[in-house]
């Protein structure tokens, strides 16, 4: 299954159907498209996704085609686009917003979280809301410490609400097709960084399942779990520590709600190690809650402790050298992978 | 002001439904039969009635954590507001929601909410929603004095605004958010004038003449449904009672203004003006409340016979599958 892969490929795909090479940003436009040329439901809104197509060109076209009903420029107020979202959900639509830069969510989080996550359970199953919001997270080209971050843990740990976190172009198009075709709030958060990445897409219809993980890299020395644009990182480090002997298993599980816990613990079953590279803090983050998950249901297959490999806790810093420095870089993977096989 | 005589009885109705049942939560709560919070709506009860009185049964309502007379007002079943206050399965929502967390979507009831101007963005959102679909429908959107100084209120003005949406904001002002007076959190202590800075029309009105009320309200929700916008509507009004059950609503209002709003009761209002002006007659005001009582004893019933939620559904419809 495994091949040695460079950052940009993508492992595995449907071996019949024909492919192109396209990048993340195009990948996701297809999706939207797709999704709504088949749902004549969906209304797309958020700031600059109109004629301007987007500020990563992630809704290139939309609005040429789809017209200024269905695709809404928004004045910048994210905590009313969300709520006008939900509201719309409730009311038969299937409403994207797309908050643009993940740090904005945070203005949205009253209405994410108390209002948009509880309807449906609180309705009793009464009311749906088939709601995907859209932003683009983590740094890029020392975006700062207003447009870099990546707490998608804030809406992991809240019930109610699906979240993915794509690597790659084939998986943006198939996930994101899914998630438009799913009842409930998700959450879809890209990465800045990754949008003029390419990668082999196929042709014709496709989806990807919510909570299925990706093996991206076959080992059998130490599982390394990294979603978004860790995951390219992690599969530099996996050559470099490769030629030094250690063989790393990469995991992508693509969603973190839900999460493919199992596919995790299968593998750690195999290698015994377990780090988690997260370019979000480790504090109550992604990382945490798979060491714990893997410490409460598979601690005996654990023959090390599990490791977190991730941002260092502080804001993040302008200067290229202090950017480089606080996050995850291959250098500091594969340093503190090769930590994990001493004494 | 024109209004037809079923209509005058129809208002009565309507607000006599909503303050006796206000009137039996307060006693249950005080019995120490319901849990949570409550927030009675008891001296505003023109406002809901007449607003409602306009909208269709598909159109959208979104509500306040004083939201019982909206909810009644909008058609949900008295007994399952009444279950669903006491947490009972027979409940609106199962008994999962309570009094602030009201959801019917077969009355375009979406919701009382426990998060002040909440409320505001969704109720626009149902009105896009209706506008993108062509359907008709139009939104109407309750809150307090309380939530016009909140951000909530002035993105989704604008937005509405903005974008022409066919939706109708009400505000109540009872002139108090919480105990704090209205006049101490805004320099602008008035709404209907705050309408101009978003280009929206805003209307002023008595909130406990109920036919006031109605006539404005109608205007708004005409103007919604022919595609020409949102309304900002300010209706003056007051509790009787405070915030929540539990507050006397004394410590920060004298026992003067509140009386002086007492002499104001819309109920009494109505019907003292129906008979006077032979709308209506004493025997069938007389009628309308006996139907009104066995409303709530209904309710109270049915209520109380109803099964708390086996927990063994606790962790039911988190996600839609």
């Amino acid at each position: 299954m495994a091949k040695p892969r460079t950052s940009g490929e993508v492992l595995s795909t449907r071996e019949e159907a024909p492919e192109r090479v396209i990048s993340y940003a195009q990948a996701g436009v297809e999706a939207v498209r797709e999704e709504m040329m088949r749902d004549t439901t969906i209304v797309y809104m958020g700031q600059g996704i109109g004629p301007r197509g987007g500020n990563f060109q992630q809704a290139r076209g939309l609005w040429e085609e789809f017209g200024e009903e269905r695709v809404r420029d928004t004045p910048i107020a994210e905590m009313a686009q969300t709520g006008l979202g939900i509201g719309a959900a409730m009311a038969g639509s299937r409403p994207i917003v797309d908050i643009v830069f993940f740090d904005f969510i945070l203005e949205a989080s009253a209405q994410i979280i108390q209002q948009a996550s509880t309807i449906h359970y609180i309705s009793n199953g009464k009311f749906k809301v088939p709601l995907l919001i859209r932003a683009a997270m983590g740094g890029v080209r020392s975006s700062g410490p207003h447009h870099s971050h990546t707490f998608y843990s804030f809406f992991m740990h809240i019930p109610g609400l699906k979240v993915a976190v794509p690597s790659t172009p084939y998986d943006v198009k198939g996930l994101l097709k899914t998630a438009l075709r799913d009842d409930n709030p998700v959450l879809f958060i890209e990465h800045k960084a990754l949008y003029n990445a390419k990668g082999p897409v196929p042709m014709g219809e496709y989806t990807i399942p919510f909570g299925e993980a990706k093996v991206c890299r076959s080992g059998k020395d130490v599982t390394v779990v990294a979603v978004s644009l860790m995951v390219s990182r992690v599969l530099e480090a996996a050559e470099i520590l490769e030629q030094q002997g250690i063989s790393v298993e990469v995991i992508d599980p693509r969603t973190v709600a839900p999460l493919d816990k199992d596919a995790i613990i299968r593998s750690v079953a195999k290698t015994g190690r377990l780090a988690v590279v997260d370019e979000a803090y480790a504090t109550c983050g992604f990382a945490a809650e798979v060491a714990a998950l893997v410490a409460e249901e598979a601690l005996e297959e654990l023959d090390a402790p599990v490791r977190r490999i991730c941002a260092l806790p502080a804001p993040h810093a302008f200067s290229p050298s202090l950017d480089t420095f606080l996050l995850p870089s291959v250098e500091r993977i594969v340093r503190e992978v090769t930590a994990m096989f001493r004494g | 002001m024109k209004i037809a005589q079923e209509q005058v009885l129809s208002l009565y109705r309507t607000m006599t439904l909503i303050r006796e049942f206000e009137v039996k939560v307060r006693e249950v709560f005080r019995s120490g039969a319901m849990p949570g919070f409550t927030h009675l709506y008891v001296g505003e009860e023109a406002v809901a009635a007449g607003v409602c009185a306009h909208l269709r049964r598909e159109d959208y309502v979104t509500s306040t954590h004083r939201g019982h007379g909206h909810a009644l007002a909008k058609g949900l079943a008295p007994r399952e507001v009444m279950a669903e206050l006491l947490g009972k399965v027979g409940g609106s929502c199962g008994g999962r929601g309570g009094s602030m967390h009201l959801y019917d979507p077969a009355a375009g009831f979406l919701g009382t909410n426990g998060v002040v101007a909440a409320n505001i963005p969704i109720a626009a959102g149902a009105a896009l929603s209706a506008k993108v679909r062509k359907s008709g429908q139009i939104a109407v959107c309750f809150f307090g004095d309380g939530a016009v100084n909140n951000g909530a209120f002035h993105e989704s003005l604008n937005v509405a605004a903005t974008w022409n949406l066919p939706v109708v904001f009400v505000c109540e002002n009872n002139l108090y958010a919480t105990e704090m007076p209205f006049h101490l959190a805004a320099k602008n202590a008035t709404v209907a004038s705050r309408a101009a800075a978003y280009r929206m029309p805003g209307v002023e009105v008595g909130g406990n003449d109920v036919l006031a009320v109605y006539e404005k309200a109608g205007e708004a929700v005409e103007r919604a449904r022919c595609g020409e916008g949102p309304t900002l509507i300010e209706m003056l009004t007051y509790r009787w009672f405070g915030h929540h059950e539990g507050d006397p609503g004394t410590a920060y209002r004298s026992k003067e203004e509140i009386e002086k709003w007492k002499k104001r009761d819309p109920i009494k209002a109505l019907r003292e003006r129906a008979i006077d002006f032979q709308w209506a007659t004493v025997g069938e005001f007389e009628k309308t409340d006996k139907e009104v009582q066995e409303l709530i004893k209904d309710a109270v019933e049915f209520a109380g016979n109803s099964p708390l939620p086996d927990p063994g559904t606790a962790l039911h419809a988190v996600l839609s599958s």
